[in-house]
């Protein structure tokens, strides 16, 4: 079926004038490039032997259409050479080191002996060859700069010396090297003497850069595009080469007509100009060519350079189809492997399918339904090859004509596989493999746990989708990249795929002490998470049945699990009284059940160095992390439904006494400041050593200030107990952190731009409310109410100082960062692991055994790859029973 | 189980890591002290750790250059940019974060920050007096930290040095000494021992000489290792350490007392110079290693290690970047796509180079499966039944 070619080297080299000759379809002699009819002309830019642009017409040359005729060369005849910009410098280095005579370097056979063996050898020791050429033209250039030792040793002949006058003229002592006296000179070296100079005779000679004809590109490459209007609008390259072939004539004529040899002189440097230009628009020391609007032509180096250029826009990344890109949404109740699809995408996005007999039917109903109807089918490719559009019309027929061997490309349809990507691609979780669920509605929808490796949000983020398209490649994505696979990341061994934000919160509020559910909620809780088991104990109140959320929870462990660890919410007491934890944050697991302890970010957070999490995955595999995570956030979800999270303004409510004490405590710090001051402006500053007073000044009053607030946010603190669902959210590693709290609630504190208070803005103060030289906290950006009390002015403006910091920070770091990764990646990313474990890249070995112990980072437990505790404690239990 | 027979077993184990067995080791013996391990449970456990560290090993093909730099990468954009920030010793200043990771990557010949971390031999750490006297010794003096006062005198064209007996010996010099070192310029006017005083007078020679007369003066060096502009003592559990700002890597390890065995320095290229590829090597990971953690972002050893041996497999320092690894490759095509796409396509073709299309970014380009991962995979089919 399909034909299996493989590339094995690509071999470069320069194209000589007779190739470029032998290559050409036409020659190009009128800078015309249609005449008054719109036809192309003969001869001219637009040769309808260079090509087709046109759907509809057929190539002249080869008889293809459009589309498949990839365009034929054309030439030009240079009526007198000129150099190529790109080998100004070989050109060079030639001229200076080989006899201007007979074209032999300047160095005795003895000499060049002794460096060919130098660079064979360079190649044995994979030394830089470079290096040894760039000596052997210095010693050969030494003939041309020195008056008495100047004759060639080959032929005696007595030597010039040559200049380079950018970015193209050469001089010989005052004499004007021509480019034809260069080519005349350079066809005059031999092949070793090439070599030696680190050129290939085989692949190219050095004359062959001084162009005596031109390549014309073929009209593929620089079609022309007709404008609504009817005028045609020609590429860069045809008004480039337009250009060139106007002096080309006009050099000709006046060559022809014996002008006089100054105009002659003239037009060749114009038509080097011109050249030099097609090849390279942005030669140092030469203006630019221009578009008659004044807008700077794309030549070829242009077209292939820098991001936008062929190599990295066109080469290195590709456009592809069976692909889609819209808005995302959230949906809690699809599993993390899942996708939403919307149906409209699903109508477009295609699967080829092979009609067999056991599908024919299938496949035949989805043809029936035709393009337009979901589960259907937009296209039947035939055993011959022919593709056929399935319409409203002929589906029918279609249908009838369907055979075994018949390929249908059906619509995307729950359960196929599909990757999904989001940019910046920073890492390989950023392309996973999902399942796909159709769905109403617009937007791409995922389960919340998959944000994180993704780094999505519903902002209005938008995210891709692209369709594997054969039966292998689908095959490879389930086993290798679908989601399930992917919670343990490679960076770290630590899970990414997991809780966050509400659910964090849901399940303190669950399986903290005191959260009972009756046994209809329990039902219900169960039945709508999908867990089909009933927890055994239960409480008896009035008759009625109550069941703690810890022994709900517990169904979703696995029974043989036991693991003990502090959770999120424990405050590092320096003796830590584990299961009597007066806050219940010393987690005991035994047997699968949850005995004490509450469930936070600890357990279960995305990113948080989660225990369970990762023993979940790595002991019983990700398929059951992965049903533990639906369900369990799906029970979450009821939960949290049921018993209600919510935050407001009153969560940061202290009392009274509270936010005088804070408001003393302020006042005390903006004093002792203030005393600082004046010791140092006595000039009796102690300077802390290898700083000056001024400086020991500033870290003391940094140090005063946020002392300061830190025992103000403490005092707050004390008063932000867990019945408030903000500090829930805060101290569980749901959302924010205590510290925000304490802005809200206590005060904002010290402002910094560059971990300096704030000082700069006008002449030696912040703002024009203070005095000048003014030092105290509150003219340097020391913010002392809390976002509840409210910002003063200067305050607020204080607080924007500071935020801008972060702003700008993120927008330069996102660039460097950038740019460090692709640095990275280009270094590394020809490194793999091969058969014998050994790790390589393509020139030698990187390492002889990966990481020196060969394992693996995301089958690892945050690096380690044996948890020895556990397999012991494992063994000694099992052999108890 | 008897101890020994512990340990005889695990040691049997061919395919574990050292440090696996090591700790397999210890913790089985800690648990048989307390409860008796029959010898099959020790099997079990035995079993089962190496059945688990091989479930853990990198599949052949693993694309683990990639990985490596995406996860070194990723990272980055967490990071903050804040060049400078309080490292260990409060009174200084080290390039941390970003700014520095990508310092070490690109092998910047001087790294902006550099400072060196001297340990101490036993004798001396314990002693603050001589550990701070090492630290005087390391620390470079120049004439103008010592002086008390220095004077340009432009009605005489004269430069005017006064000293001060406090400064000088808590820098452990003599005026005499000092006075050795600057007379060596031969410039010595007049010298006035009581006060302190020494006048130079440089000659007959223009303002702006003068002026450059002066700053000479003042870089004279009169003890100390060249570089090292400021070194303090800092007690850690180990006892006394003397942190430095500049580093000297020869310099500091000659003088006595320092010991060469644990001193280092965070430029990598100067350990490299004195200490061999091997020990920048572990420079580069102990160095990425420390700015990652002090921003409480966590890489996996493997992957750092991996970009360490990879900048040093040469033998010598290679820079991530055009003028390091990805210049050196040996595709043009990768070369191209990378960086000065037309200088290599240039290259390539007057040395008729050939590009055997073994990387990643060739295949990419001229679109054919790249060689890591299930892309190493050749199936060759063999026909078998009727031959046709």
């Amino acid at each position: 079926m399909l034909e299996e070619k493989q590339i094995e080297k690509i071999r470069f080299g320069l194209m000589s004038p007779e190739t470029i000759r032998k290559l050409s379809v036409a020659k190009i002699m009128t800078a015309d490039t249609y005449d008054d009819e719109g036809y192309p002309i003969e001869r001219g830019l637009m040769d309808p032997r260079l090509g087709v642009i046109d759907p509809g017409l057929k190539c002249r040359t080869c008889g293809q259409k459009f589309g498949k005729c990839s365009g034929h060369f054309g030439h030009i005849e240079l009526a007198r050479p000129v150099i190529h910009i790109g080998f100004v410098k070989d050109i060079y280095m030639f001229l200076k080191s080989t006899c201007r005579e007979c074209g032999r370097i300047l160095l005795s056979d003895k000499e060049l002996e002794a460096f060919r063996k130098k660079i064979g050898e360079a190649k044995d020791v994979n030394a830089d060859k470079e290096v040894i050429i760039k000596d052997l033209v210095k010693e050969a250039t030494k003939k041309k700069t020195s008056t008495v030792n100047n004759t060639c040793p080959h032929c005696g002949a007595v030597q010039k010396k040559v200049k380079l006058e950018r970015p193209t003229t050469f001089m010989e002592e005052n004499d004007k090297l021509t480019p034809s006296d260069i080519r005349e000179w350079l066809e005059k070296i031999s092949d070793d003497d090439m070599r030696l100079l680190g050129w290939d005779p085989d692949a190219a000679r050095i004359e062959w850069t001084v162009l005596t004809v031109l390549p014309v590109a073929p009209v593929t490459v620089r079609p022309s595009i007709t404008l609504e209007s009817g005028i045609r609008s020609e590429d860069d390259l045809t008004h480039k080469l337009v250009d060139i072939i106007r002096i080309n004539q006009r050099l000709r004529e006046n060559i022809d007509a014996g002008a006089p040899h100054l105009i002659v002189e003239d037009l060749w440097e114009l038509l080097q100009y011109h050249v030099t230009t097609y090849l390279d628009n942005e030669v140092a020391g030469i203006p630019p060519a221009r578009h008659r609007s004044g807008r700077i032509l794309k030549t070829l180096t242009q077209r292939l350079k820098g991001k936008e250029g062929r190599f990295r826009h066109n080469l290195s990344g590709k456009r592809v189809d069976f692909s889609s890109r819209t808005v995302i949404s959230p949906d809690p109740y699809i599993s993390i492997n899942e996708i939403g699809v919307p149906v409209q995408i699903a109508k477009e996005l295609t699967v080829p399918e092979k009609v067999t007999e056991q599908n024919i039917e299938e496949l035949r109903k989805l043809i029936l339904n035709g393009p337009n109807k979901h589960p259907g089918a937009n296209y039947v490719i035939r055993r011959d090859g022919r593709k056929k559009r399935v319409t409203d019309e002929i589906k029918e027929i279609i249908a009838e004509e369907l055979e075994v061997g018949f390929i249908v490309e059906r619509h995307l349809r729950d359960g196929d596989i599909v990757l999904f990507n989001r940019q910046p691609s920073l890492h390989r979780l950023s392309i996973m493999a999902h399942r796909v669920k159709v769905m109403p509605y617009k937007t791409f929808r995922l389960n919340l746990c998959v944000c994180p490796p993704y780094g999505a949000d519903f902002d209005g983020d938008e995210m891709n989708l692209h369709v594997p398209q054969t039966e292998e490649a689908q095959v490879e994505a389930e086993t290798l990249m679908k989601v399930q696979q992917q919670i343990v990341s490679p960076r770290f061994g630590e899970p990414v795929i997991g809780a966050m934000q509400d659910y964090v919160s849901g399940a303190y509020i669950l399986t903290k002490e005191g959260t009972v559910f009756t046994e209809e909620e329990t039902e219900e809780m169960l039945y709508f998470a999908g867990i089909d088991k009933f927890p055994e104990e239960y409480m008896e109140k009035d008759g009625k049945r109550y069941y703690t959320g810890k022994e709900i929870f517990s169904l979703l462990i696995p029974d043989d699990m036991n693991l003990e660890y502090k959770a999120k919410i424990c405050r590092k007491c320096e003796v830590c009284l584990k299961e009597k934890c007066p806050d219940d944050a010393y987690v005991v697991i035994k047997n699968g059940k949850l005995i004490h302890g509450v469930i936070d970010g600890a357990t279960f957070k995305a990113r948080s160095k989660s225990l369970f999490l990762s023993k979940l995955v790595r002991v019983y595999g990700t398929d059951t992390a992965r049903e533990f995570i639906d369900k369990g956030t799906k029970l979450l979800l009821w939960a949290l439904m049921k018993k209600g999270l919510t935050t407001g303004i009153d969560d940061a409510d202290i009392p009274k006494e509270a936010s005088e004490r804070i408001e003393r405590i302020l006042k005390e710090g903006e004093k002792k400041v203030e005393k600082l001051i004046e010791v140092y402006e006595r000039g009796e500053l102690e300077p802390l050593p290898g700083r000056t007073t001024r400086e020991t000044l500033e870290s003391k009053i940094m140090q005063v200030l946020s002392e300061a607030r830190d025992k103000a946010g403490e005092i707050a603190e004390k008063h932000l107990g867990m019945n408030r669902h903000a500090v829930i959210m805060a101290r569980t590693g749901a959302k924010g952190n205590i510290l925000d709290l304490t802005q809200i609630a206590a005060s904002l504190g010290q402002m910094s731009v560059r971990g300096e208070r704030l000082s700069r803005g006008y002449t030696e103060r912040s703002l024009s409310h203070y005095k000048k030289g003014e030092m105290g906290a509150k003219s340097q950006g020391f913010v002392a109410n809390s976002f509840k009390e409210g910002l003063n002015p200067r305050e607020f403006f204080f607080h924007a100082m500071g935020g801008r910091e972060g702003l700008v920070d993120t927008a330069v770091r996102t660039a460097q960062s950038g740019y460090m990764q692709r640095r990275l990646m280009n270094a590394l990313q020809d490194v793999r692991v091969e058969y014998n474990g050994v790790v390589k890249d393509q020139e030698r070995i990187v390492q002889f055994r990966y990481g020196e112990d060969g394992v693996d980072p995301s089958k690892s437990e945050y690096g380690k790859p044996v948890d020895i505790d556990w397999i012991i404690y494992k063994n000694l239990k099992s052999e108890a029973i | 189980m008897k101890e020994e027979k512990i340990i005889e077993k695990v040691d049997s184990v061919e395919s574990l890591p050292l440090s696996i067995k090591n700790e397999l080791k210890n913790k089985l013996i800690k648990v048989n002290r307390k409860q008796k391990l029959s010898e099959k449970i020790v099997k079990n456990i035995i079993d089962e750790t190496v059945k688990q560290y091989e479930d853990s090993l990198v599949e052949p093909g693993e694309a683990v250059g990639t990985v490596a730099a995406q996860s070194i990468g990723e990272p980055g954009t967490q990071m903050t940019l804040s060049t400078f920030h309080y490292a260990g010793v409060a009174e200084m200043n080290v390039t941390l974060g970003l700014p520095r990771i990508i310092e070490i990557v690109d092998v910047r010949r001087i790294p902006s920050t550099p400072v060196m971390t001297v340990h101490l031999e036993e004798e001396y750490k314990n002693d603050p007096r001589k550990a701070k006297e090492i630290a005087t010794r390391i620390e470079e003096t120049k004439v103008k930290d010592i002086t008390k006062k220095i004077l340009m005198d432009v009605i005489n064209m004269e430069v005017m040095l006064e000293f001060d007996q406090e400064i000088l010996s808590k820098q452990n010099l003599t005026f005499e000494e000092v006075f050795k070192k600057i007379d060596a310029l031969k410039k010595t006017k007049s010298v006035d021992k009581e006060n302190m005083r020494i006048v130079l007078d440089p000659g007959n020679v223009s303002l702006m000489k003068l002026r450059k007369f002066m700053t000479r003066v003042k870089n004279i060096k009169l003890k100390g290792v060249k570089g090292i502009e400021r070194a303090l003592i800092r007690k850690e559990e180990e006892g006394y350490v003397i942190y430095t700002e500049g580093s000297n890597l020869t310099g500091v390890l000659k003088i006595k007392g320092v010991d060469y065995k644990r001193t280092t320095t965070n430029d990598i290229r100067e350990i490299y110079s004195v200490l061999g590829i091997e020990a920048a090597r572990n420079a580069i990971i102990k160095e990425i290693t420390s700015v990652l953690e002090e921003q409480g972002l966590e890489v996996d050893q493997r992957h750092i290690m991996l970009l360490a041996d990879q900048m040093t497999k040469n033998g010598e320092l290679s820079s991530i970047g055009r003028h390091g690894l990805s210049g050196e490759k040996s595709s043009v095509l990768a070369k191209a796509a990378f960086e000065v796409t037309t200088a290599h396509l240039f290259e390539a073709g007057k040395s008729g180079a050939e590009d055997d299309l073994g990387g990643v970014t060739e295949n990419v380009i001229v679109g054919q499966p790249i060689p890591v991962g299930t892309g190493i995979v050749k199936l060759a089919m063999k026909s078998f039944g009727k031959e046709e």
